[in-house]
């Protein structure tokens, strides 16, 4: 299996365990990454907030990049940068004038061929059995509570990706790595989104309830796909206790660390290490 | 004082979202289910649905004034649970758009718009985001008023900056991609063309 | 030799202030073939009619145009005028000089040339009109009426007491439909079954109602006053003229746990069950998909009559000397010979489950308005307690949430469902009836109450006990610590509302039965893009269709209450009445025909005809050989619209009153 790689910046950043395990994790099963030669930041949330054009143009640009370099599926873990390029390729396949406008914009023309995957479905494509069948250390301690936040999954006419209300992806790659999949009501409530800077208060509110709502019902792990989910609810975590007098540790990780330890990998190597709310206790 | 209802002042404002791509305001019916699921509501003034109202009322500045459309976070759950299929958080970009080039925006939600602006300028000037750099952009123009309205952010920030070099997540030097005076370019462009639309 | 009479109708200034009636008395006189040519201010008037009936005595008209209005007004008058004077109506032409002419030109001279214009072309017409005789069917006066309920059962009531036998169908083991299963009816607050029982009694014992339950409509043939109907009984695995419904099977029937379908799910019954107590016909019938005797002669392979297991109910029926039980009954389809029909199939409601923000139905205690009356209705799974069917306890407080799955046209389902405003407040009345401190809470977008009493009955609701409104929708439901917590919203005071509940209701829209698109096509009648089956006009054909014969009744034509539907239950019957008020059925004659001489078969009129009027015929040689097979048209059925005429290849047919050689002249004559 083989696919087109756009980091996207966080995961060149602060969300580096999220690449180092996707990299990880994809080694680990087999599928081969190809890197999107020079890619560049998809606008994210600050584009579509400010500028509509921006918001197709920068996105648009590294699908005609990936068009160009033969990669028809692109694998974009962040929930954000898939979300916008998914959003970017729809809008301009659904209107001819705004791509002949992007083209113009981006000196490349773009022809609607590239499919944007998230990690998600990476892993779902490869095949719940054939997960499985990779997997040497069963994670048999987790209860894991999949979190999707709102970018995977909405809105559904757009992503076209599990269901919208009660996800259930996440759930069944967990469940193949000898996990349990807890049924919780929080899976898809906004953690704050890109507001971790601009209004921490806004954040810490929102993803205290997600936390909240995982301990209540029983979990001792959150799975996240999202840079923006996993630093609100473990870099923040510290700021969220510190906010509402409480005194949670809750492990969060990314489903591509899980991935890459049930492949057998060590938890550097899936970046474990890197997690502000230690993560070990779980691991065998 | 009463609320002035116009007819110029629905048409036109109704006709400009319209061909924004904000979508046709007469087609919601006012149920409330965005406002509803909402998950930042109690951080807004206007409720979502009320922003709709507005819009089809033609009251231009109540909206573009407003907290409401720079505290929606796009977490697109109005959109998906519309009855009508009605794209609210479509619609808040726009009139955020809209809001910018008027010279109206919020002033107590401004650190948001200045966090984008942040982040659009590393993105011209890298091709990507530099974070440090970003934050530190940021940092500069807000932290005073920050530290003023809750001065646990400021200590909380910088636990959360030491965490992050610590786990060695943060670049100290930024990294420019080959495209990057293309990126540049694209940024020039769109401003220009926003430009002259503006003016028509 | 043509004697036409040509009558101009001034219709007060509404043809003569544009159309000059006189210039087109005198041009029409110079007319070939007329021979009498006047005007008058108001033709369809008394005076005026007798002009025309003195004029066919004393001129010996051999047709009549009459040029005035559009046909549709006065066709008929003018036409029995005719007739009255021993003139063949179908000799009496109408020209339209009216709404085709002066009610659409201004310039006064044009107009008058074009209504000497179409003056011209009626009697060029004429000329070759026919004496056409109204065609006769006969008429059975029996009538079919599919669906039970209370509209169906209205019906029936109102055909046989209007004399005239009626075969009722129902699907389900027994009649009464949704309204049995209702606890109260809003406005008044009666009992439902107490009402609504005798009349199934009624029904029941009705010396002229055939009442077949547990069956289905297999096919219909035929037309208006002569359908032939097969239905098809289901086995009921019980010999219904032997049982005696002394439920004697049910108690020993060892399998108890089956969903019951009366209770929506909240109570059981067993595999061989009657759906309630008052049913009627109050005979068992086996559910052989969860009776354990069938269930093992399916595993097994092995034919009914050879299985052993269980058997309990057989043992146990103490009817002698044969047993009223009986396993290898099977289905068998019966023909009716009817002459009119009602469909009164009523609707089921939208599923709990459709909304995932409602928790795709994997909470026990949101349930429908349905399960809502079942757990309200003292013979009910609760006997009339209202309790969460999650554990059992009372709930303090309970959410209704209203248009769920109605005016949602993300779901599909533009339309409001009528009846939900006005049941929720009625729910919350008897919520408080029986939990008195309990609260009741409305999410509501609009209140249709239009209805006689119906608003004061949603005040009551309000300022008498206590039900607390919020006009906004609920974005979500989610499950917290045993209960449940309900995102809404209160656009009234601008606020974002939560609310802690122990149950919510949720009023679903009214839908049409599932395969109503089937039936509708067994029936050759009209449906729309959401199965409610189509009335033959909005306003003033609410209770036919386009299809003559057919008629609809209930909630299947759209959403709506009771009363409507009864009401609707006895116009379709005064329908059916008026077709048996006759032996003979008397139809226009303007019916199309096929010259067999010519037809080769292809039959591209049968595809085109939209009232299934057209039939192959076989034409066969002495010995009965199949020689050829040529279109025949039903006179009883066709409706004249000359769709086949123009599919036909081969133009072999005609339509009588509009043929070719008519249709020609009017065209020359231009």
């Amino acid at each position: 299996m083989k696919v087109g790689y756009y980091p996207g910046c966080s995961v060149e950043g602060t969300a580096r365990e999220f690449g180092i395990s996707v990299r990880k994790s994809c080694e680990l099963l087999g599928i081969e990454l190809v890197d999107l030669d020079d890619w560049s930041c998809c606008g994210a949330t600050a584009a579509h907030n400010t500028s509509h054009l921006l918001s197709v143009a920068l996105p648009g640009r590294n699908l005609a990049l990936a068009e160009q370099q033969g990669l028809d599926k692109l694998l974009a873990p962040c929930a954000a940068c898939s979300n916008r390029l998914i959003a970017a390729h729809k809008e301009m396949t659904e209107s001819d004038t705004l791509r002949s406008e992007i083209a113009d914009l981006i000196e490349m023309p773009y022809s609607s061929s590239v499919k944007v995957l998230n990690y998600l479905e990476l892993i779902l494509n490869y095949g719940m059995e054939n997960l499985a069948s990779k997997v040497t250390r069963k994670l048999a301690d987790f209860k894991v509570a999949c979190y999707y936040g709102c970018l995977l999954v909405r809105p559904p006419k757009i992503v076209e990706f599990d269901d919208a209300e009660n996800p259930q992806s996440m759930d069944r790659i967990v469940t193949a790595l000898g996990a349990e999949a807890v049924d919780w009501e929080y899976k898809v409530e906004c953690c704050g989104g890109g507001f971790t800077i601009s209004d921490p208060k806004l954040v810490e509110t929102l993803s205290h309830d997600v936390i909240e709502n995982a301990e209540a019902e029983g979990a001792n792990a959150i799975a996240v796909s999202c840079p923006l989910c996993h630093a609100n609810l473990d870099m923040k975590q510290a700021a969220i206790n510190a906010r509402f007098h409480e005194k949670r540790k809750m492990p969060v990780f990314y489903v591509s660390e899980l991935v890459a330890l049930g492949c057998g990998a060590t938890p550097e190597e899936a970046g474990i290490n890197k997690h502000f709310v230690d993560s070990y206790a779980l691991i065998r | 004082m009463a609320a002035k209802i116009e007819q110029t002042a629905i048409e036109s404002f109704a006709k400009e979202v319209e061909e924004a791509g904000g979508g046709r305001a007469a087609e919601c019916y006012q149920c409330g289910k965005c406002s509803a699921g909402c998950p930042v509501a109690s951080f807004m003034d206007l409720l979502p649905h009320q922003v709709v109202r507005c819009v089809q009322l033609g009251m231009r500045d109540e909206v573009l004034r407003s907290a409401t459309i720079w505290v929606c976070a796009s977490c697109l759950t109005c959109t998906t649970r519309c009855p009508k299929e009605f794209e609210i958080a479509h619609l808040m970009d726009i009139l955020r758009e809209i809001s910018v080039r008027e010279g109206k925006v919020s002033v107590r939600q401004k650190d948001k718009l200045r966090f984008h602006r942040a982040f659009l300028r590393s993105v011209e000037s890298h091709g990507r985001i530099f974070e440090l750099g970003m934050i530190q952009n940021f940092k500069m123009r807000t932290a005073a008023k920050q530290a003023l309205r809750d001065p646990r952010v400021l200590m909380q920030d910088a636990m959360m900056g030491k965490g992050m070099l610590f786990k060695r997540k943060l670049r100290f030097l930024p990294e420019t991609i080959k495209g990057k005076k293309h990126v540049k370019r694209i940024f020039d462009r769109v401003r220009r063309l926003e430009k002259s639309k503006g003016k028509k | 030799m043509a004697r036409i009479g040509v009558f101009i109708c001034h219709c007060g200034e509404n043809i003569a202030r544009t159309v000059d009636p006189i210039a087109c008395a005198e041009a029409a006189k110079k007319m070939r073939g007329v021979v009498h040519a006047v005007e008058y201010k108001y033709m369809c008037s008394d005076p005026g009619q007798q002009m025309i009936k003195e004029a066919i005595a004393e001129h010996r008209l051999t047709g009549v145009v009459v040029a005035a209005c559009s046909p549709q007004m006065h066709e008929t008058t003018f036409r029995r005028a005719s007739a009255e004077a021993g003139l063949n109506p179908y000799l009496c032409e109408i020209s339209n000089v009216r709404e085709h002419c002066s009610w659409v030109h201004e310039d006064k001279a044009a107009a008058t040339e074009k209504g000497i214009d179409l003056i011209r072309v009626m009697v060029e017409k004429v000329k070759k009109n026919e004496e056409l005789q109204p065609i006769k069917v006969p008429v059975t006066k029996r009538a079919l009426v599919i669906g039970g309920g209370i509209a169906g059962i209205q019906t029936a009531l109102d055909i046989a007491n209007g004399g005239h036998e009626v075969v009722l169908v129902e699907r389900t083991p027994s009649i009464g439909g949704h309204m049995a299963q209702l606890s109260e009816t809003f406005p008044t607050l009666d009992c439902s079954q107490c009402i609504l029982t005798p009349r199934m009694v009624e029904v029941g014992q009705h010396p002229r109602i055939k009442l077949y339950v547990y069956s289905e409509i297999e096919s219909v043939d035929g037309f208006i006053g002569n359908f032939e109907v097969k239905i098809r009984q289901k086995a009921k695995s019980v010999d219904t003229k032997l049982c005696t419904g002394c439920g004697a099977c049910q108690q020993v029937c060892p399998q108890k746990k089956i969903p019951s379908e009366f209770d929506v799910g909240l109570g059981t019954r067993t595999a061989i069950y009657s759906p309630f107590p008052q049913a009627v016909p109050n005979k068992p019938v086996i559910d052989r998909e969860n009776c354990l005797r069938f269930r093992a002669a399916r595993k097994k392979g092995i034919p009914i009559d050879e299985c052993t297991v269980c058997g309990k109910c057989y043992e146990e029926c103490p009817i002698e000397p044969r047993k009223a039980v009986d396993f290898s009954q099977t289905d068998e389809v019966v023909t009716e010979k009817v002459g009119a029909i009602v469909v009164a199939t009523g609707f089921e409601l939208y599923p709990t489950d459709a909304y995932g923000e409602y928790g795709y139905g994997k909470h026990p205690d949101i349930i429908s308005g349905l399960e809502f009356e079942r757990l309200a209705s003292a013979s009910g799974p609760t006997t009339g307690e209202i309790r969460r069917p999650s554990d059992g306890s009372v709930p303090k407080n309970v959410v209704f949430i209203q248009c769920v799955g109605s005016r949602d046209n993300a779901k599909g389902i533009p339309y409001c469902s009528k009846i939900c405003c006005m049941y929720t407040a009625k729910h919350t009345m008897l919520y408080k009836h029986k939990v008195h401190d309990g609260q009741a809470y409305v999410f509501y977008m609009d209140i249709r109450s239009g209805g006689k009493n119906y608003d004061e009955f949603v005040r009551r609701a309000i300022e008498e006990d206590g039900a607390v409104y919020l006009r906004g929708r609920v974005s979500r439901i989610y499950r917290k610590e045993g209960r449940l917590v309900v995102l809404g919203v209160d656009t009234l005071s601008g606020k974002k509302v939560e609310i802690e509940t122990d149950m919510v209701v949720l009023a679903t829209a009214m839908q049409a039965q599932p395969q109503t698109d089937k039936l509708a096509q067994t029936l050759g009648i009209p449906y729309d893009q959401y199965e409610f089956l189509s009335e033959a006009h909005p306003k003033l054909r609410p209770v036919e269709t386009n299809t003559a014969g057919v008629m609809l009744a209930g909630a299947c034509q759209a959403p709506k209450d009771i009363p409507d539907a009864v009401a609707q239950g006895s116009a379709a019957a005064s329908k059916v009445l008026g077709i048996f008020s006759s032996d003979e059925l008397e139809r226009e004659p303007v019916v199309a025909s096929v010259d067999e001489n010519i037809c080769f078969g292809c039959l591209a009129c049968k595809e085109v005809c939209p009232y299934g009027a057209i039939e192959e015929k076989e034409i066969k040689d002495r010995d009965g050989n199949v020689v050829r097979v040529v279109a025949q048209v039903n006179p009883g059925v066709c409706q004249g619209c000359g769709l086949c005429v123009a599919a036909c290849r081969a133009n072999c047919i005609d339509l009588a009153g509009f043929n070719d050689e008519q249709v020609y002249a009017e065209i020359k004559a231009l």
